[in-house]
């Protein structure tokens, strides 16, 4: 497990809504890159346009969404020849999906179909990628996976009502799991479960990423879940990527206003005692965005060119000699080095 | 406008995104909204021109559909559009005069068998309790009521039988099924929160009914409707058929009657039969059309994932579930009469997304 190679890049993505004169922008000029191996969080306000970004790149968006531009690069392990997942048809796109990328929905655990077993849910996924599999050798798989999230196998033939929310979703992350897929994108898989519950699952799922090796996509908008879990975040506003750090950076030092006044929303369990101040105004309405840096309107430290300019993101040359690279912002507070 | 007002519409962008700014286009487009389905305009179409046929058949008919002529079972031709019959008697004029009959009695028994079941099966299925019981025993009675034979029946006794009467019958023999739909489709609403807010809230029965309850059940009483008028034509025609029905009044149904009494298949008279034939089917066609219509319109969410198709320069891109498509600004065909855009010139230019040209 090498971390630091790509496994999949995202440039330039835009993602719309409608069509024409109706569009509504919802992700704008996105570009970011999973790292094999890696946890990277993906933060921001209802209708920042994440799940949009996470949807659209697996091109699972449901009509009226678009994707209007950019490309998303995978990287097959092994060194593999690298593709562009927005250019698969859509047989490629069925055998790509699940294999490759696998995604765990937002209230997972209701996606489980009430009147199947979870066996049969489980070995139908194993029956549709790997048909010249045995049935006996799909049992065993489902065995292993659900021991895996840590479920006994004498619940594999419960229905999922049998189940509570958090096994329903370690039933869901197990099935996510099941063609060894490189890249698990899980949006707000947590959300519906209680506190404790979400860390216990989210440790395991970090053990397993590195028993197993596959990079996390990890949308939410439980910024300090990130901060605990995540190798890199990547905070979005209004469609678009205002600041990517790894997670420590982040927390210590933000550099964007709005992830600071995200990390200001709420208290830390340790270290000096802060003010909490939260961000005033509500996110922009995507289909009338304000000129310039979509947050400046609500951006205390918002100067001139910030309603003129749209900041592009680039390397900080704050934090670019000492830092350990990987940081980027799009602010005006911020002299960006040119991109190289 | 500012963004602290609509920040709602950015978390629920539709598929006609709420604008800033109605203009001209966007009214019109919203009041015929129901047209440009093209399942709803081809019906539209068709029922409509049935429609006019009905009020004015009678008018434009050449020939007075009883009269009697000197060509007898003659075969189309620019006299008789349709043929003729055993009797000389002119087809197309009997088509055009039966429209009438067919659409009164259709609309009118499937009007009446929709004001029964919604009386019926909302009142059932909100009210609950012994109000249910009694409003379900008796739809289920008049479900298991054979409606032909009982029409049959009782068009035999009385005396008179015209088509009002007749549509009477149909819609109060046939409005079960719907009442039993509508309560069913009642009782998963009534414990919606929604309709629970609104009790909460102290709104009266009635209201809640006729603005939480009803408004959801649009589609469904609509296609029943649809469906009763369907059945109602079918019944109709099924009587003139066997002659049950007032012969002299005439109907696509008397038509068949005559075709098939005189063995107009043995006589190879395919023109006295098939216009006639062809009319029921169409009606049929249109209706169910509207109907799919209604339920897309009704229902938004039926009528956004309901293929929308972008054109591009390569042919035109569906969208679907599960497989959203990628349509760079370079593959667009601009719209008709839109302002042709600059065209560019380096083709690497165009797939630019907007951020990045500002930022260069």
């Amino acid at each position: 497990m090498s971390v630091g190679a790509p496994v999949l890049s995202i440039r330039n993505l835009d993602v719309d809504y409608g069509f024409g004169r109706d569009a509504v922008r919802a992700v704008r000029d996105v570009s970011l890159t999973l790292h094999r191996g890696e946890v990277l969080g993906l933060a921001g306000e209802s209708g920042s346009g994440k799940s949009t970004l996470a949807y659209g790149m697996t091109r699972l968006l449901a009509p009226p969404g678009v994707v209007r531009g950019g490309e998303v690069v995978y990287h097959p392990p092994g060194g593999g020849e690298p593709f562009d997942v927005l250019s698969l048809s859509d047989g490629q796109l069925r055998e790509f999906r699940w294999a490759q990328t696998s995604i765990v929905f937002q209230g997972a655990m209701n996606s489980l179909n009430p009147v199947h077993r979870v066996v049969t849910q489980m070995v139908d996924v194993l029956r549709a990628h790997e048909p010249r599999m045995t049935a006996r050798a799909r049992l065993d798989r489902v065995r292993e996976l659900l021991s895996l999230v840590g479920i006994s196998e004498d619940r594999m033939d419960s229905y999922p009502h049998q189940l509570s929310g958090g096994m329903r979703q370690r039933v869901m992350i197990a099935m996510a799991l099941a063609l060894q897929p490189q890249v698990v994108i899980m949006d707000e898989p947590t959300t519906a479960l209680d506190v404790v519950m979400q860390r216990q699952i989210l440790r395991e799922l970090i053990d397993l990423r590195e028993r197993l090796g596959f990079s996390v996509m990890f949308i939410t908008h439980d910024l300090s879940l990130l901060v605990e879990f995540s190798d890199r975040i990547a905070i979005m506003y209004g469609g678009r990527i205002v600041e990517e750090a790894p997670a420590g950076e982040l927390y210590k030092d933000s550099l964007h206003p709005y992830s600071d006044g995200l990390l200001h929303s709420f208290p830390a369990l340790r270290g000096p005692r802060r003010e909490l101040t939260g961000i005033a105004g509500s996110p922009p309405d995507l289909g009338a965005m304000p000129s310039g840096c979509s947050f400046h309107p609500r951006c205390s430290r918002a100067f001139e060119p910030c309603a003129q300019t749209v900041p592009v993101l680039g390397v900080p040359v704050s934090a670019a000699p000492g830092g350990r690279g990987g940081r980027a912002v799009a602010c005006f507070l911020h002299e960006i080095q040119p991109v190289g | 406008m500012t963004a602290s007002t609509t920040g709602l519409a950015a978390i629920a962008p539709t598929g006609t995104a709420p604008d800033a700014t109605p203009g001209d286009h966007d009214e019109r487009r919203r009041r015929f909204r129901f047209i440009q389905n093209p399942k709803a305009a081809t019906g539209t179409v068709i029922l409509g021109i049935y429609v006019i046929f009905a009020v004015i058949g009678p008018w434009i008919a050449p020939y007075d559909p009883s009269q009697r002529g000197n060509s007898l079972v003659a075969a189309p031709s620019s006299k008789h559009w349709f043929g003729t019959t055993h009797l000389g008697q002119d087809i197309f004029s009997q088509v055009l005069v039966g429209t009438r009959g067919v659409l009164y009695v259709g609309f009118l028994a499937g009007a009446i068998a929709t004001v029964l079941s919604v009386l019926v099966g909302v009142t059932a299925g909100y009210l609950g309790g012994l109000t249910d019981e009694g409003m379900s025993a008796l739809s289920n009675v008049f479900l298991v009521i054979p409606a032909l034979p009982l029409i049959v029946i009782i068009t035999s006794a009385l005396p008179g039988a015209n088509d009002t009467l007749i549509a009477l019958l149909i819609g109060l023999t046939s409005w079960a099924w719907g009442a039993r739909i509508l309560r069913a489709q009642t009782l998963s609403l009534r414990r919606r929160d929604y309709v629970e807010a609104a009790r909460a809230s102290g709104e009266k029965t009635w209201r809640v009914i006729l603005f939480e309850i009803m408004p959801n059940l649009t589609a469904v009483i609509a296609s029943g409707f649809v469906g009763t008028v369907i059945f109602a034509v079918m019944s109709e025609i099924t009587l003139a058929f066997i002659g049950v029905s007032d012969v002299s009044e005439w109907n696509w149904g008397t038509i068949l009657y005559w075709a098939q009494s005189q063995q107009a298949l043995d006589q190879h008279a395919w023109w006295w039969f098939v216009p006639a034939g062809l009319a029921v089917a169409l009606l049929g066609t249109s209706l169910a059309l509207l109907n799919f219509g209604i339920d897309e319109f009704v229902n938004p969410r039926l009528r956004d994932s309901g293929g929308q198709k972008i054109r591009t320069v390569s042919g035109s891109v569906r969208m679907r579930v599960g497989f959203t498509p990628v349509v760079r600004p370079a593959d667009l065909r601009p719209p008709r009469g839109a302002p042709v855009p600059p065209q560019p010139t380096d083709a690497a230019v165009t797939t630019v997304s907007f951020g990045k040209e500002r930022a260069t």
